[in-house]
């Protein structure tokens, strides 16, 4: 029998070997976690692009917030504009980071496509994008009500992304979420 | 010969553009660890690129951040610390032996092993089929085949 059986080794070699490969034809090889999960947003002390007041992170406390970041330079920021816009309209509150921007020319782009976000902190020389872990516009941060990052979404947001798994996340770090904006799952 | 020297001229044109920005440092000690640790450090937008070969904004930034560093006088400890604190182990090209990266250093060395294994018992098995001799049967059978021979 042990003969036999042996003959099957190639077989289910290559079986486990499919496996591993189909498993992965649906992983995203640039997908690549955050370093700040579960960690405390990171302090900063930069101004306000539309005031110039000075912020800092107890901007983010007492609510859930999705902390976006965005650039003029930035094409997808342009395509997932208007999807901000309507998270807005339905009660999201949205903080904007505008990243290494000139301020003048992002002003100009909120008065031009509307301005999603409750407010936006200017951080012209990247360091709080830095301290963030970004790495490419646009990113966005889900921060709970306590200020500590849960999660980090790069790239665009569309309705189908926010449908399948971002209204869930929302609503699990304890965002409200309006009946509009309900996940796929419920 | 003209061809080939417009050729030549253009590799060189390229490698000029390559250059990026310069840095100039307090002490050449200083100079080469920085060249050592942006070869180490990985940039996180191209993923298969080191730092010092991207030319990304983002490795730029991290450049100006490991120059800045070195010249306040961090330890390679504390800037490693510091670049995977914000981007992950993903950031090293030799992460930590630590957690999930532990597989990436073992995975090579139990391959090999594994791979002796099977070299060995393979060998065996057939070191066994030549030296086996003849068993008596057949020791008698050869016997025979001769004295036949010889009484031909």
């Amino acid at each position: 029998m042990a003969p036999r059986l042996k003959l099957f080794l190639p077989l289910i070699l290559f079986a486990v070997l499919a496996l591993f490969l189909f498993r992965g034809l649906s992983l995203d090889p640039r997908a690549m976690p955050s370093a700040l999960i579960d960690k405390p947003f990171p302090v900063f002390s930069l101004p306000a692009l539309e005031s110039g007041e000075t912020l800092d992170r107890s901007l983010l406390l007492g609510k859930v917030s999705l902390v976006n970041i965005w650039a003029t330079w930035c094409i997808s920021c342009r395509v997932e504009h208007p999807y901000l816009n309507q998270l807005t309209e339905a009660g999201i509150h949205i903080v904007g980071v505008n990243y290494k921007d000139d301020d003048e020319s992002a002003k100009r782009w909120l008065a031009d496509l509307g301005n999603p976000y409750s407010i936006n902190i200017v951080d012209a020389a990247g360091n709080l994008g830095l301290d963030l872990g970004v790495y490419g516009a646009p990113e966005t941060y889900f921060v709970d009500a306590e200020g500590v990052i849960r999660y980090r979404h790069v790239g665009v947001i569309d309705e189908r992304v926010w449908r399948s798994k971002l209204a869930a996340i929302y609503a699990e770090i304890g965002g409200e979420l309006p009946p509009s904006l309900a996940g796929a799952g419920s | 010969m003209r061809i080939l020297m417009t050729v030549l001229l253009w590799c060189w044109a390229v490698a000029a553009l390559a250059v990026i920005e310069t840095y100039e440092f307090s002490s050449p000690e200083l100079e080469a660890r920085y060249h050592a640790l942006s070869q180490e450090l990985r940039c996180p937008k191209c993923q298969n690129q080191n730092i010092a070969d991207s030319n990304a904004p983002i490795a730029q930034d991290l450049r100006k951040q490991l120059y800045q560093q070195l010249e306040s006088g961090a330890s390679d400890e504390e800037i490693l610390d510091y670049m995977v604190a914000r981007y992950g182990e993903f950031v090293r090209y030799r992460p930590e032996m630590a957690g999930p990266t532990l597989i990436l250093w073992l995975a090579p060395v139990l391959l090999l092993a594994a791979g002796v294994v099977v070299a060995l018992l393979v060998l065996r098995s057939r070191r066994g089929d030549r030296d086996r001799g003849l068993s008596e049967e057949e020791q008698r059978k050869l016997q025979e085949m001769l004295e036949r021979e010889q009484d031909a």
